[in-house]
């Protein structure tokens, strides 16, 4: 087996070298006015080297390898148990989201400002990533610029707030409806058009809104974005020290207690984690109503759907709107979370991020996104002391995951065989 | 019940059916026959509006629906098993009959779902079986059934026989016999035709995107040139 290998492996490791040696290898040195080359130290050229003969030998004992990352799946703890029955399952998944919730509500009184504000994140990509499940993991429509509708959202309540003052309460239906609005128009045009073709365009609506918003300075401030972004506030009460707008009280000062900048931090997560359980249980309801039926029917097979009087841009158009819908809801949150936002939130990167999340979770599966979306927020913050190999790390996790459970973390189940004894 | 008027269907600048004209009636079973890259299944595409005839007409009950859209065709008491059978593989036995019945109550859904898994008990069986592990037969029994949901007045059928044992494709015709007894009309597309003309009134012999010959089921079994073509002399 080894000796196959042989050729391919001397190949990766002579490409490992003509692509780290010039990066590593080299380095520039200012000359004065010129620029000039200057080899690296002797260790960073061992490092190199042993890189490329670490490579060879992966790839020379690379099935070998890959076997034993075959057999890790037998280590489960419940290999081969039988499928839970439905009822049984619906159970589990109801207690798991009260168990979350409940754990939820009362990490923001345990644990310190940073990891409430981090945890307002995650929520946000729970947001996100439960509203392109719709689109991708229920319909099947693979979007790669589902940023586009969070940056609708998030740009609503700021330019609504920068131009018009209104409050954070009254922008998250606006951008939440604008947001759809937006998934509807672009729907009508895209949908025709199915797999690759449908992902380049949506890439390329992404990045027209991003651009858009980028070079139209006179309207968006261009890449300065909009700062100034009002906080949420509760019945008229301010979170700041101040109060900022006539007629508003503080909240410090109407419950007389000190001034905390944790309250603000509180209540925005609070605010997160209400608007994300929404968005959790309409899209259940949604999954459990015909048109979630239908959603599914079109995945599978479209022809089917279609001879059974389903009309193809009307379901499509439905599971574009309502994840955008959702998409605006967490843009707005996140104006609000952030305070000052610019087009460079709204990447490609991010779309990227949050496919990532719906395909790592199990396309459908609703739990399996809930954890996936915690994962991939936390992950990159954990990894933070290895500083610049964080992605690395990300990158390589991903990898592992996708070589040990290519369904996903939880895949969407449905019910198994029923085996009966045949008389 | 069905009326197809001198219908030309294109695919793009090539055109499939060269003037067809076919008359389904209340209560009959039709058979159209006919050899591969006849223009069978196009005839049936044209039916349910996807493409669209470019000219002539497509009359349903004596209404015109040759330009409405497939999703409302497909509403108006007429229902197609597609070539392949083509279940949701992902969904359940009972998950695809209720799709068929997608614009029905519950109340009328329950009703034919009963119905269903009287015509085939062994749907019954395996109602909460994922489709795509049944075999081919029991597939085939499902997209009829998942048809059959709707309470079409019509059913178009295309190909049923195809890729399954002889023994299954006999319980296929005699289901589709029931069907008539019910009063259902049945439009059946076959390469099967020893099967399909016994089962038929009528039958059209479909070539190369014309009506060769038209004829009660019998008669065209009969006819030598039938014979020769399609029942191997």
């Amino acid at each position: 087996m080894a000796a196959q290998n042989f050729k391919h492996a001397l190949f990766c490791a002579v490409i490992t070298l003509v692509i780290s040696y010039p990066i590593l290898g080299l380095n520039l040195v200012a000359e004065g006015t010129s620029v000039g080359l200057e080899g690296a130290t002797t260790g960073t050229v061992i490092n190199v080297f042993l890189a490329a003969v670490a490579v060879f030998l992966f790839q020379l004992f690379r099935d070998n390898i890959m076997g034993i990352f075959g057999k890790v799946p037998n280590l489960n703890p419940l290999p081969k148990r039988g499928p839970v029955s439905q009822e049984r399952r619906m159970l589990m998944e109801r207690v798991f989201f009260v168990a979350i919730i409940l754990f939820a509500l009362l990490w923001p009184f345990i644990v310190s400002r940073g990891a409430v504000d981090l945890a307002t994140l995650v929520l946000i990509y729970i947001m996100l990533a439960l509203g392109l499940n719709v689109v991708v993991g229920l319909a099947g429509l693979l979007d790669l610029g589902y940023v586009a509708f969070y940056a609708v959202g998030a740009y609503t309540f700021a330019l609504l707030s920068q131009y018009f003052g209104v409050s954070f309460w009254l922008a998250l239906p606006i951008g939440a409806l604008l947001a759809a609005l937006f998934g509807f128009v672009l729907g009508f045009p895209v949908l025709r058009l199915r797999g690759d073709y449908l992902a380049i365009v949506t890439l390329g609506f992404g990045e027209i809104i991003r651009i858009l918003l980028n070079n139209w300075t006179s309207l968006t401030g261009g890449p300065n974005g909009i700062g100034g972004i009002p906080d949420p506030t509760l019945f008229g009460m301010e979170f700041g020290r101040r109060v900022k707008e006539e007629g508003n009280v503080s909240f410090h000062e109407t419950f007389g207690i000190a001034y905390s900048g944790e309250h603000k931090v509180i209540f925005l997560y609070l605010i997160a984690l209400v608007l994300a359980i929404f968005t959790l249980l309409v899209i259940r309801r949604f999954m459990r109503m015909p048109v979630g039926r239908a959603w599914e029917a079109l995945r599978e097979d479209e022809i089917a759907a279609r001879s059974l009087g389903l009309s193809r841009t009307a379901v499509k158009l439905s599971a574009f709107t309502i994840g955008a819908f959702f998409a605006g809801f967490a843009g707005t949150v996140f104006a609000s979370k952030q305070g000052f936002i610019s087009p460079e939130s709204f990447v490609f990167l991010e779309s990227a991020i949050i496919l990532a999340i719906v395909v790592l979770g199990g396309m459908g599966s609703q739990v399996g996104v809930i954890l996936a979306a915690i994962a991939v927020t936390i992950l990159p913050e954990l990894a933070r002391e290895f500083s610049e190999y964080r992605m690395l790390i990300f990158g390589a996790a991903m990898v592992l995951m996708m070589v040990w459970r290519p369904q996903g973390l939880l895949p969407m189940r449905r019910i198994q065989i029923e085996l009966k004894e045949q008389g | 019940m069905l009326v197809l008027e001198n219908v030309h269907t294109h695919y793009g600048k090539i055109e499939a059916l060269h003037g067809v004209s076919v008359e389904v009636k209340k209560g009959e079973i039709v058979s159209l026959i006919g050899a591969n890259g006849a223009g069978k299944t196009t005839l049936l595409m044209t039916v349910c509006g996807n493409p669209q005839a470019s000219s002539g007409r497509v009359l349903l009950e004596g209404r015109d629906i040759t330009r409405d859209p497939t999703s409302q065709i497909m509403r108006s008491g007429i229902a197609i098993v597609p070539e392949g059978r083509r279940v949701f593989s992902g969904l359940t036995v009972e998950e695809n009959l209720h799709m068929g019945g997608f614009f029905n109550t519950k109340a009328e859904i329950r009703k034919s779902q009963d119905h269903v898994y009287e015509l085939f008990p062994r749907l019954k069986e395996r109602e909460q079986q994922r489709a795509g592990t049944m075999s081919g037969g029991e597939q085939q029994m499902l997209a009829i059934g998942r048809a059959l949901m709707s309470k079409p007045r019509m059913i178009i059928l295309d190909e049923p026989s195809l890729g399954l044992a002889p023994i299954v494709i006999q319980q296929i015709f005699e289901i589709i016999g029931q069907l008539r007894e019910e009063g259902i009309t049945v439009f059946l597309v076959e390469q099967n035709a020893h099967q399909a003309l016994n089962l038929a009134d009528r039958g059209y012999v479909l070539e190369t995107g014309r009506i060769r010959l038209h004829d009660t089921g019998k008669n065209l079994l009969a006819n030598p040139d039938v014979r020769n073509a399609y029942l191997g002399g």
